[in-house]
């Protein structure tokens, strides 16, 4: 039995552990 | 490539590529090796299929263009020095009581000024930018940090650029004055405290030998009273000297301060309250207990917050900081290092911001160091949530930036699995109770 609990994040402004770390509308 | 592992006797695989993170039962964990199943069923085949199983790296993606990315990047962030002296004598401090292995000294309003102008120059099309107030300890200049602030204010409404200041602080010499100007004008503020006030005092106690606790606590408590939501962090250090430091989390959190980070002490191998191999089991043993407490806890932990689904873009994770490109320290003389960690060691000196800013450029052995380039970190499954560690580290034990720090990998790795545990057991499913075989 195997329950997904999350399906990850895994590679946009240069705005930003590093997972913890946006103002794209910045120049 | 997946990591298994097994907390509070639920089962948990990650995969590593993509960052899908699943639990299973004991039977599907021992059909599962560490790069391709030992057997097939339904449910194995059908994550592989859907790419959260034994996945591969993206076929696009292309490592050269994130290191030429890194070595023309603007700078963002920096830590200024704005004080080489200390009111307190830590004994784990890696800035040498603040002297950084050199003089005593403070940074000049104008060497400060020259650093602003040379971040928002360098700083090309990026509009947040970060100036971290650091030393030694910071409050003792604090007339120039203010100036500093003053003048950054100034520099930001003609560049249209945003600065998010933060200070990094022992307290001793916080008053109302100060607590009130840091409150207005910092977007966050570290508080340094270790925990119990015989285990804060034995390792940070004050120039004539005095336990600082009893000095900074109210003054801590006073502070984050009247920031009224703003970040704040108290951040301590733990040693062999407390192995048992789940008891200093508790105790700061029950003093009244939420946001903490106790983080292992990183010191040469001759010091008498060094981490080392045989501390390993107990330590794991506490980062298990903080994990099952954390889980319905009213306090933030920093290392066992991480962010699955969010955080900045994947990309970012190849490299665990900006050092030596995006980000810089500048001493109170104005000389230029990677980082923090860096300053004083002449091999690593970038420029000085009062003499040749425009020569400082970011360096290219950072710019090129990343998970995939390190043999330690590109077989490892937590490359993408460690992100590499931190390059002074790696430097101080093995010479290299490239190389890495044993007792540090083994420590993240630890607290990555307690982050992810956490993050499942504060899943609905689990919240109900449910268990698996």
């Amino acid at each position: 039995m195997i329950k997904t609990i999350f399906e990850g994040s895994i590679f946009c402004c240069g705005e930003c552990t590093v997972a913890n770390q946006c103002t794209k509308d910045n120049e | 490539m997946i990591h298994k592992w097994t907390t509070n006797n639920r089962h948990f695989v990650l995969d590593v590529n993509s960052g899908a993170l699943h639990e299973v039962d004991s039977a599907t964990l021992s059909l599962l090796g560490d790069n391709a199943p030992i057997a097939h069923t339904p449910d194995i085949d059908q994550l592989i299929s859907a790419g959260l199983l034994y996945s591969n790296l993206p076929p696009n993606f292309n490592i050269d263009e994130f290191i030429e990315q890194r070595k023309n990047a603007p700078i963002k962030a920096l830590c200024l020095n704005i004080a080489h002296d200390c009111n307190l004598r830590c004994t784990y401090c890696f800035a040498d009581e603040g002297e950084y292995h050199g003089k005593r000294e403070l940074m000049s309003l104008s060497t400060a000024q020259n650093a602003i102008d040379f971040l928002i120059a360098r700083s090309n099309n990026r509009h947040n930018l970060e100036v971290d107030f650091f030393g030694g300890e910071p409050l003792m200049n604090f007339e120039v940090v203010k100036q500093t602030v003053e003048y950054a204010k100034l520099q930001a409404q003609k560049f249209n650029k945003n600065f998010r200041f933060t200070i990094t602080t022992n307290g001793v010499l916080l008053d109302d004055d100060k607590i009130n100007y840091i409150n207005e004008n910092f977007d966050n503020v570290v508080l340094s405290l270790d925990g119990r006030r015989e285990v804060n005092d034995k390792m940070r106690p004050t120039a004539n030998k005095k336990g600082s606790y009893d000095l900074i606590v109210p003054k801590f408590l006073k502070l984050i009273s009247a920031r009224h939501g703003k970040d704040y962090f108290v951040r301590g250090t733990f040693t062999k000297n407390n192995l048992d430091f789940f008891e200093d989390i508790k105790h700061i959190s029950s003093l009244g301060f939420k946001n903490l980070s106790l983080e292992p002490v990183v010191a040469d191998s001759s010091a008498d309250y060094v981490i080392s191999e045989e501390d390993l089991p107990k330590i794991f043993d506490e980062y298990d207990k903080l994990a099952d407490d954390y889980i319905n806890a009213d306090y933030n932990f920093f290392h066992m917050d991480v962010d699955i689904n969010g955080g900045p873009c994947a990309i970012k994770r190849l490299s665990g900081c900006g050092a030596g490109c995006e980000y810089v320290a500048i001493t109170p003389n104005g000389d230029c290092y990677p980082c923090h960690q860096f300053v004083g060691k002449a091999d690593f000196l970038m420029g000085n911001v009062n003499t040749n800013s425009t020569k400082i450029s970011p360096r290219q052995d950072f710019a090129e160091c990343n998970v995939l380039a390190k043999d330690e970190c590109a077989n490892c499954w937590a490359k993408f949530y460690c992100s590499g560690g931190c390059l002074a580290n790696s430097y101080n034990f093995s010479g290299d930036i490239n190389g890495n720090y044993d007792i540090g990998c083994r420590l993240q790795k630890k607290r990555i699995e307690c982050a992810l545990y956490i993050r499942a057991a504060r899943q609905d499913s689990f919240a109900s109770g449910e268990k698996m075989a």
